[in-house]
């Protein structure tokens, strides 16, 4: 019985490790390709393990600081782009296929040639986004088993707190998967930029030295704060179209998408 | 030739994005929360949303001074 407390603090510090995680992954498969966010799941999982069983308890020794800033760091590039693209598109400043462009036939072609060069990936976007969320998270988990277990000098109820965590939040994954999808794909890309944004600057944060007031739950006001700031540019584009006259508006299907 | 360039475009476009000046402001914000926390002893939490903010902005309003598609 006195396993319990343990048993529940590690489940509740892991379950927001692992829903930090499944955002990330949610994310990547349902705006990019879910086979490449698998394997970018997977891939994590089987280094995590390596260096799990590798070096131990002496996991606690690697450079989290470090590798927060340089994930929190692109995931917050990549998270600004995913917004500044969605609000273009969503104000008529962007069509929702620009494909034609040069420049990006030769991204689309380099995409190509990469798929033949790394055979068994097709989208090293949604890999590597998956990849880095769900290795960074891991090793999370790994820390709290390590230290709440090590401390309670109770490793068995920590490793089942957190895997009781990680098993609720990928069914919670699951069952919340379809719904997702089914929303306009402008609005769900808005989502992610959102999210994308919210953990990258969380992180970099973090990775730079900042103590988060309220630690992990800053994050519970940081993604609405850049949600609204994201909405208040959309209208502020949208504002100022309006005050300079008719513009070329967008097609129907982009506006339902938007 | 054209295979290297392709490959670098596709890593520019990966990691850069469609407007190089966002992780310039995105880096230059972290680097500066580093130095204030680690040399002035401030707890820059504000600093990089801040700067996250102004980067987006910045790069809308860049993007939307011209014709629409």
């Amino acid at each position: 019985m006195n396993s319990l407390p343990l048993i529940l603090t590690v489940f509740v510090a892991c379950a927001v490790e692992a829903t930090e995680a499944l955002t990330i992954v949610l994310a990547s498969g349902l705006t990019r390709e879910w086979r490449s966010t698998f394997q970018g799941m997977a891939v994590a999982l089987v280094v995590l393990a390596i260096v799990v069983a590798a070096v131990g308890p002496a996991l606690t020794l690697v450079p989290l600081g470090a590798l927060r800033l340089v994930v929190g760091a692109l995931l917050a590039i990549f998270g600004v782009q995913w917004l500044r693209k969605a609000i273009l598109r969503a104000t008529g400043h962007k069509s929702l296929h620009d494909e034609a462009s040069a420049y990006l036939r030769e991204v689309a072609a380099a995409k190509a040639a990469t798929v033949t060069s790394r055979r068994g990936v097709n989208d090293w976007y949604a890999f590597t986004l998956s990849f880095k969320g769900v290795l960074l998270e891991g090793l999370e988990v790994v820390f709290i088993v390590i230290t709440f277990g090590d401390n309670q000098r109770n490793l068995g109820a920590a490793v089942i707190g957190a895997a009781a965590a990680v098993v609720v939040i990928t069914l919670t994954g699951i069952a919340v998967r379809a719904p997702l999808a089914r929303l306009p794909e402008n609005a769900m890309k808005f989502a992610v930029g959102i999210m994308l944004t919210s953990f990258g600057v969380f992180w970099g944060s973090e990775g730079a030295g900042v103590s988060w007031p309220g630690n992990d739950a800053s994050l519970l006001g940081l993604v609405p704060v850049i949600a609204l700031v994201s909405l208040g540019y959309t209208a502020l584009l949208r504002q100022a179209d309006r005050s300079a006259g008719p513009p070329v508006r967008p097609s129907q299907e982009e506006v339902a998408s938007s | 030739m054209k295979r290297l360039r392709a490959i670098g475009a596709f890593w520019y476009d990966f990691v850069i994005g469609d407007d190089w000046r966002v992780a310039a402001v995105v880096v230059t914000a972290l680097a500066l929360t580093a130095l204030l926390v680690h040399a002035a002893g401030v707890n820059a939490w504000w600093l990089l949303p801040v700067c996250v903010f102004a980067a987006l902005g910045w790069s809308l309003r860049r993007a939307t001074v011209g014709p629409r598609p």
